[in-house]
C-alpha cells in the first residue's frame, strides 16, 4: 500500500517526496536547499499524497522525516519544515524528527520555542459605518485639541502684553533673524514675478479697452492689499511654519520638550509665544519689502510693453492707492504671521514617535498654514468690504 | 496622650511616593493594572521590567507627564494628578527627572541648560546662578564644558549634565529613565556611583527605571517588578532577596537572566 508523490523543481535542486507507509508518512528530502531556487511546499505535497493513497486508506498517524540523502541546505530547509510542523499541528498528526539532522532540529525546536507574544493591540475589523464615526469622533477631538491650543496661547499671550509671563526673548530675536535677511533672496524672487505676473493680466484685459495706464492702479491694488500678505504668508509658511513644526517635533522625540514640562515650565510660555510673536512682527515687516519689490516688477512691465515712464507709473498708482490698502495688507500679514507660527508650534508639539512623524507634521502644518491662510484672507476681504475700506 | 507637634513628620509617616490603584493605559489598552507601592524616603527604588512591560510609562506617570487612568499617586501625601498649576509646579520645583538621552535643550549650552531650572525657579542673580551651575557641572565631572553645546559631546557626558540639570535645584525627589541604556560599562558604573553619592550626600529619594541587572543589584535598596504578562507589579523588595526567593518564574527569570524558570 504505498503511494508517491513529488515535486521536483530543477535538477540537481531541492527535491522532498512523500512516501506513505500505512497510517505513516515519511517526506524524503534530497537535493540541494538554496533560498534563491524555488523549493518545495509542504501543503501541496501533502495535497497530492493524499490524493494518490487509496481512498479508505487508515488515517495518517504521523509525519516523518528522512534526510538521508539530504545535500547542503539554509533555511530553505527550515521554511520546509516549519510547514510540515505547523501542518501536523493544524490536523493533530505527530511530527516525528528522528530523521532530522540535529542542527536542523535544534533551530526547529528554536523557531517553535520563541512565544508570539500575544498582542491584543490590534484593532477589530469594524463596518463602514463605524468607520465613519470615529473618524468623525477623531475629527472632533483634534478640533478640541486645535482650540484648547489656540486658546491658551492666546490666554499666554495676554499675560505676556500684561508682563506676567516670562517670554525667553532669544528665541524671538532667533525667528526674527530667521525670517528678516534669510528670507529677502525667496521673497525678492516671488513678490518681483507676483508683481510683473499682475502687471501682464493688467496690459492684457485693460489694453483692448484703451485703459493700459490704468495697469498701475491694478499693480498697486493687487500687491498692497491681497498679493504681497499671501505669497509672503505662503513663503512663510512654507519655510518658516515647517521649520518651527521640524525644530518642535525634533525636540519632542528627544523629550526636550517633556524635560521643560518637568520643571513646571509652559512650552507655550518657552516656545511657542516666542515664535509666534516673532512671526506676528516680521511679517509684515517682510509684506513691506514684497510691496515694494512686486511694484517695481510691474513698473518694469509697464515701461517694456505700455512704455509709460515710472513716474507716470508711479503718479498714476498714487491717485489711486490709500494708505488704507496698504494697512490693510500688513495687517493681513500680521494675522498670517499668528496663523503660521501656531500651525507650525501645534503640530510640532503634537509629533508622535516614529521616525517619520516630523515629517509629516512639517507637511501638514504648511498645508494647515497655507488653508488658514486663504481662508483668513477671504474673511479679511468680505470684512473690508464691508467696511468700505 | 497628646502627639507631639512633629509627630507626623518622622521619616517614613508620609512617603514620598505613594502609589494606590494606579491603572495606566494607552487609548483603550491597558498598559499596568492595580498598581500599589510606596517609596521610602531616601532610598533608592528600582523599577524592573521586561521592554514594553511600561517601566517608563509608570515614570511618566509619577513624574506628572501622563494623566492615570485609575488610582492615584501621592507626592508627600498630596494627589499630584488633582493639583492645580501652581500646586503642581510646587511639587514639580521639588523633584529631578533625567531622561533616557539626557534630553538637554538643544539650543542651550550646557551651562545654561543647568542654569535654566534656577532662573525659572529661584530669584538668584547671575552670578549666584554661575556658582550653582559650576558646581554642578562640577559634581559630575564636567568642569570647563560649561560652553560646549549638547551635539558637541558624547552620549555619557550629555547624561551626566542631564544629571547635573536634575540636580541644580537640589531635588528630594530624583527620577532616572535608564541611566545605563547606551552607555558603556565604565560610563554605566561611573553614573551608578554618581548615583549612590547623591543618595548618601544629600539624601534624596531616587527613583531608576531601569533593566540593567548588574546596576539593580548594586543601586537598589528596593526594586519593583512589572509583569507584561500579567500586566501588573508581581514582587517588590530587595533585588539580591528577591532573586534568592524568587516569588514567581517571570521575576526569577529576569533576575537570574535565564530563560529558564525555576528548577
Amino acid at each position: 500500500m504505498h503511494g508517491t508523490a513529488s515535486v521536483t523543481t530543477e535538477a540537481a535542486a531541492a527535491l522532498a517526496e512523500i512516501r506513505r507507509e500505512d497510517d505513516a508518512l515519511v517526506a524524503v528530502l534530497s537535493g540541494e536547499w538554496h533560498l534563491e531556487r524555488p523549493a518545495p511546499r509542504f501543503a501541496q505535497l501533502m495535497e497530492s499524497a493524499l490524493s494518490v493513497g487509496p481512498t479508505g486508506a487508515r488515517k495518517v498517524r504521523v509525519v516523518n522525516v528522512d534526510a538521508s540523502a539530504l545535500g547542503i541546505w539554509d533555511s530553505s530547509l527550515l521554511i520546509f519544515l516549519r510547514q510540515c510542523q505547523e501542518y501536523c499541528e493544524a490536523h493533530q498528526i505527530e511530527f516525528g524528527t528522528v530523521g532530522v539532522p540535529e542542527r536542523i532540529a535544534s533551530l526547529l525546536a528554536l523557531a517553535r520555542v520563541v512565544p508570539e507574544r500575544v498582542v491584543d493591540r490590534e484593532a477589530p475589523r469594524l463596518s463602514r459605518v463605524a468607520r465613519f464615526g470615529l473618524a468623525g469622533l477623531a475629527a472632533w477631538d483634534a478640533t478640541q485639541v486645535a482650540v484648547t491650543f489656540i486658546g491658551e496661547v492666546i490666554q499666554r499671550g495676554a499675560l505676556l502684553l500684561r508682563g506676567r509671563v516670562r517670554m525667553r526673548w532669544r528665541e524671538f530675536w532667533v525667528v526674527v533673524q530667521s525670517n528678516s535677511s534669510g528670507a529677502l533672496p525667496i521673497v525678492t524672487l516671488i513678490a518681483l514675478l507676483v508683481g510683473v505676473i499682475i502687471a501682464f493680466l493688467g496690459v492684457v484685459v485693460l489694453k483692448r479697452f484703451g485703459a493700459g495706464y490704468y495697469v498701475s492702479y491694478l499693480v498697486g491694488y493687487g500687491m498692497l492689499r491681497e498679493m504681497g500678505a499671501l505669497m509672503t504668508g505662503i513663503i512663510i509658511a512654507g519655510r518658516t511654519g515647517a521649520g518651527f513644526a521640524a525644530e518642535l517635533g525634533s525636540m519632542k522625540i528627544t523629550e526636550e520638550i517633556d524635560a521643560l514640562s518637568t520643571l513646571g515650565i509652559s512650552p507655550i510660555d518657552h516656545l511657542v509665544l516666542p515664535r509666534v510673536l516673532g512671526l506676528f512682527v516680521m511679517l509684515p515687516l517682510l509684506v513691506i519689502y514684497a510691496d515694494l519689490v512686486g511694484i517695481v516688477g510691474g513698473m518694469g512691465v509697464s515701461f517694456a510693453m505700455l512704455d509709460l515712464t515710472p513716474t507716470q507709473f508711479v503718479n498714476g498708482m498714487l491717485t489711486a492707492v490709500q494708505l488704507s490698502d496698504t494697512m490693510l495688507g500688513l495687517g493681513k500679514a500680521a494675522i498670517y504671521g499668528v496663523i503660521i507660527g501656531m500651525a507650525g508650534c501645534m503640530k510640532g508639539l503634537q509629533t508622535g514617535s516614529d521616525a517619520g512623524a516630523v515629517g509629516r507634521s512639517a507637511t501638514s502644518a504648511v498645508v494647515i498654514g497655507i488653508t488658514f491662510i486663504i481662508l483668513a484672507n477671504a474673511v479679511a476681504d468680505w470684512l473690508a468690504a464691508l467696511l468700505q475700506l | 496622650m497628646m502627639p507631639a507637634p512633629f509627630a507626623a513628620e518622622g521619616p517614613d509617616a508620609v512617603p514620598p511616593i505613594d502609589v494606590r490603584h494606579l491603572t495606566m493605559r494607552y487609548g483603550p489598552f491597558v498598559v499596568m493594572r492595580d498598581l500599589n507601592f510606596a517609596v521610602n524616603r531616601g532610598e533608592v527604588f528600582v523599577i524592573m521590567g521586561g521592554s514594553g512591560s511600561g517601566k517608563s510609562t509608570l515614570l511618566k506617570h509619577l513624574i506628572g507627564l501622563k494623566p492615570s487612568a485609575e488610582g492615584v499617586i501621592l507626592i508627600d501625601g498630596e494627589d499630584f494628578g488633582a493639583a492645580d498649576a501652581e500646586e503642581r509646579k510646587t511639587v514639580l520645583r521639588r523633584m529631578g527627572v533625567l531622561f533616557q538621552n539626557g534630553a538637554l535643550w538643544s539650543g542651550l549650552t550646557l551651562a545654561e541648560n543647568v542654569a535654566l531650572p534656577l532662573t525659572e525657579f529661584t530669584a538668584l542673580g547671575a552670578d549666584a546662578i554661575g556658582d550653582v551651575v559650576q558646581l554642578k557641572l562640577a559634581l559630575v565631572g564636567l568642569r570647563g564644558f560649561e560652553d560646549f553645546y549638547p551635539a558637541a559631546i558624547s552620549g555619557g557626558m550629555r547624561k551626566r549634565a542631564a544629571l547635573a540639570r536634575a540636580i541644580a535645584l537640589d531635588p528630594e525627589l530624583l527620577f532616572f529613565d535608564e541611566p545605563s541604556s547606551g552607555l558603556d560599562p565604565v560610563s554605566a558604573s561611573r553614573l551608578d556611583d554618581l548615583i549612590l553619592e547623591i543618595k548618601a550626600s544629600f539624601g534624596t529619594t531616587i527613583v531608576v527605571v531601569s533593566h540593567d541587572l548588574a546596576s539593580i543589584y548594586r543601586i537598589a535598596d528596593r526594586a519593583l517588578f512589572l509583569d507584561i504578562e500579567q500586566r501588573t507589579m508581581t514582587a517588590l523588595g530587595n533585588p539580591a532577596e528577591l532573586r534568592d526567593h524568587p516569588p514567581n518564574d517571570a521575576v526569577h527569570r529576569f533576575l537570574t537572566r535565564s530563560s529558564e524558570g525555576v528548577t
